[in-house]
């Protein structure tokens, strides 16, 4: 049972399956405004229900961000440090991170939420590291939002002081707008990819605080130049640190999980003030 | 396409708003959609339209606001206009900037029955 939203947990997932809006500013009928008097103008007698301006000034996102205060609480109770990785489709994103738990879960509790549009092979090759997994299937969904999260945490039932990873659906766009609770988005782009990715798709970059390149053991068969992927991030958000990793060598991989450590020891800081942060 | 759920958030506003200020019917909804924010105006209008169908605001107008960029310049110490987030400070050519308004997503007014 969600503490936000009080909701059963199978409420219905947003589906983009309408096929026939107009544009919002050409022929609408306002069916008060009827000069024949047929239709609602019969029925809604003018002077009785005068149209009148109302005030309202809040966040669209206001809600989800609702949720991802109330996950955040939990996780700094919990002393949980939750990242939430992002990435276009095809960066090695699940590569990276079934072998970083694979490489963790010695040192500390993992579990990872796994976002998808559909299957539960992500969460399965999770599983195979001996890590527990849930796997959210957003259906058309291209995100994943604080609601969703909130329930997979429900379901984990990771112990204090551990890590636990969120894998976004792959898509440099949609996530970005949606705070999940976690400390730290990651972004994760590929050297098979554009170095000019963060001009592209800037707001992810901005939301991002650490910029993972990875695949570096391709370097030599592609054109990616990884000083100027790195400079345009910078445009995007002066302060983003940068791993640069490959997943399948395990080159770079030493620099990842420094950054994880040092940024969960802060974290920890923060949210358990004057207790050891060791590890378990 | 992201939009369906920011319109999804904009009718539970709606949805609130009318028990709060009492009314039962929406005919027109000003957002306000900054420049730098994530969401595309025609997105918007396209899903407003769809996801309205059968609730409070069927039929409604939709006025998007645009709100242009502002950011902080590190550099200059001062605000500067900026039109994409991967602009340059328009006075010194540096990338030392914050974004300090335009990335607004809000439901700003209602014409409500």
């Amino acid at each position: 049972m969600c503490t936000v939203c009080g909701c059963g947990n199978d409420e219905p997932r947003i589906e983009g399956h309408h096929h026939h809006g107009h544009h919002v500013h050409e022929g609408h009928h306002h069916t008060h405004a009827d000069p024949h008097g047929g239709g609602l103008a019969a029925v809604h007698l003018a002077g009785l229900d005068p149209e009148r301006i109302v005030q309202v000034e809040r966040d669209i996102l206001s809600l989800n961000d609702a949720h991802a205060a109330a996950n955040r609480a939990r996780l700094a109770a919990q002393g949980i440090f939750a990242l939430n990785l992002v990435s276009s489709p095809g960066s090695g994103k699940t590569t990276l991170l079934a072998r970083t738990v694979a490489d963790l879960k010695a040192r500390r509790a993992i579990a990872v939420i796994e976002g998808d549009q559909q299957t539960v092979l992500d969460a399965d090759r999770i599983r195979e590291t001996g890590v527990p997994a849930i796997q959210v299937n957003t259906g058309k969904g291209c995100h994943l939002d604080a609601h969703m999260v909130g329930h997979a945490l429900d379901g984990l039932g990771l112990e204090a002081g551990g890590l636990l990873f969120i894998e976004n659906v792959g898509n440099l766009v949609c996530p970005a707008a949606f705070d999940l609770g976690e400390a730290h988005k990651a972004v994760i782009l590929s050297v098979t990819e554009g170095a000019d990715k963060p001009l592209k798709y800037p707001d992810m970059f901005a939301a991002a605080d650490v910029m993972v390149i990875n695949k570096i053991d391709l370097l030599p068969y592609v054109d990616f130049d990884v000083d100027r992927c790195v400079e345009y991030a910078r445009r995007i958000r002066p302060d983003m640190e940068v791993v640069r990793t490959s997943a399948t060598t395990g080159q770079g991989l030493a620099d990842w999980y420094a950054w994880i450590t040092a940024r969960r020891d802060a974290f920890l800081a923060a949210a358990w003030p004057g207790r050891r942060s060791g590890s378990r | 396409m992201h939009e369906m759920s920011l319109i999804e958030g904009v009718l539970r506003i709606l949805a609130d708003e009318a028990r709060r200020q009492n009314f039962d019917r929406v005919t027109k909804v000003w957002l306000e959609v900054g420049v730098l924010s994530h969401a595309e105006p025609e997105a918007l209008a396209f899903c407003f339209d769809a996801a309205t169908r059968g609730t409070l605001a069927e039929g409604a107008m939709l006025e998007v606001i645009r709100t242009a960029g502002k950011a902080w310049c590190a550099r200059c110490s001062e605000n500067v206009p900026v039109r994409n987030r991967y602009d340059a400070c328009p006075r010194c050519g540096g990338y030392q900037l914050q974004v300090v308004e335009g990335d607004e997503l809000r439901v700003k007014e209602l014409e409500v029955v």
